[in-house]
């Protein structure tokens, strides 16, 4: 996967509300399916389906123990995301700030060309 | 600074996402400062640490626009390119956009539309991501209050 395809692979995985759930309980500590599956009222292959796209977008791994598989949180491709949304709205929040300071300079430009036409203008 | 001039930033239909922002000047001006290199360079660098050593714009339908940005720490370089579709001077420019970083959602399409009112003027900015997907995950995701997991939360699990 790429920059792109993961990004989008992060988000589309974040969009479910189920599965923002699941992290958040993750969060907490690491989680078998019937551990995930109880407070969610679901069953367990509808969670292990959520789990399998969590883990291909790398927002958790998976144990090996077969018998009681745990599903761990993975901070990076989070990180990596929230990253790049922060400093999105961070981007145009100060870059607006920025052209507020300018406008006010054009502002002030084009008032002094105002009052220099009209004096020009008197003075003919 | 928390004024008339606050960032707003809220979903629309399936796959938009649209900011607004007011400005306190006319709508000339501000069109001016959207489309002309040298008064884009001075205000479009974001949070600092950034210069912006490219902006081209050929601004007709069909021209392309290419920003670059580089840090002034390390040198690293993200950029920004696309092609106009429309243009209505001094009101409205719908352009394709590419961001070329690190991070990026995919080609999106982005509109930027001028109001004047008072000798104010609205800027909104809509970006259209490829997919209501992508669109809701970067919403839900931390960029509006009451998700389900709220931006706090995540930086509580990033931290942990």
């Amino acid at each position: 996967m790429n920059a792109i395809q993961r990004l989008d692979a992060t988000f589309s995985a974040l969009s479910d509300p189920t599965r923002r759930a699941i992290l958040a309980r993750l969060a907490a500590g690491d989680a078998s399916v019937a551990e995930l599956a109880h407070p969610f009222d679901m069953s367990q292959p509808a969670v292990s389906k959520h789990l399998k796209v969590l883990e291909r977008a790398g927002l958790i791994s998976r144990g090996r123990d077969a018998q009681r598989r745990l599903s761990r949180i993975e901070g990076g491709p989070l990180e990596d995301a929230f990253d790049w949304l922060r400093d999105y709205r961070r981007f145009w929040e100060r870059s607006y700030e920025r052209l507020d300071a300018l406008l006010e300079e054009l502002k002030a430009e084009g008032n002094r060309h105002e009052r220099a036409k009209r004096r020009k203008g008197k003075q003919r | 600074m928390k004024n008339s001039h606050t960032f707003e930033l809220a979903p629309r239909g399936e796959r938009e996402i649209v900011v607004t922002r007011v400005f306190d000047a006319p709508r000339k001006l501000v069109y001016r400062a959207f489309t002309e290199p040298a008064l884009v360079k001075r205000w479009m660098n974001g949070p600092g640490g950034y210069s912006m050593p490219v902006c081209d714009i050929d601004l007709r339908v069909g021209g392309s626009y290419r920003y670059v940005w580089k840090s002034d720490k390390d040198g690293s370089e993200m950029g920004l390119v696309g092609e106009f579709r429309e243009i209505v001077p001094g009101e409205r420019i719908v352009r394709t956009e590419t961001f070329q970083g690190a991070w990026s959602p995919g080609e999106t399409v982005g509109t930027v539309e001028l109001k004047e009112s008072g000798g104010k003027t609205t800027v909104t900015t809509t970006v259209v991501y490829a997919s209501k997907q992508v669109r809701d995950g970067m919403l839900k995701s931390g960029m509006k209050e009451g998700m389900a997991m709220s931006y706090d939360r995540l930086e509580e699990i990033l931290a942990a």
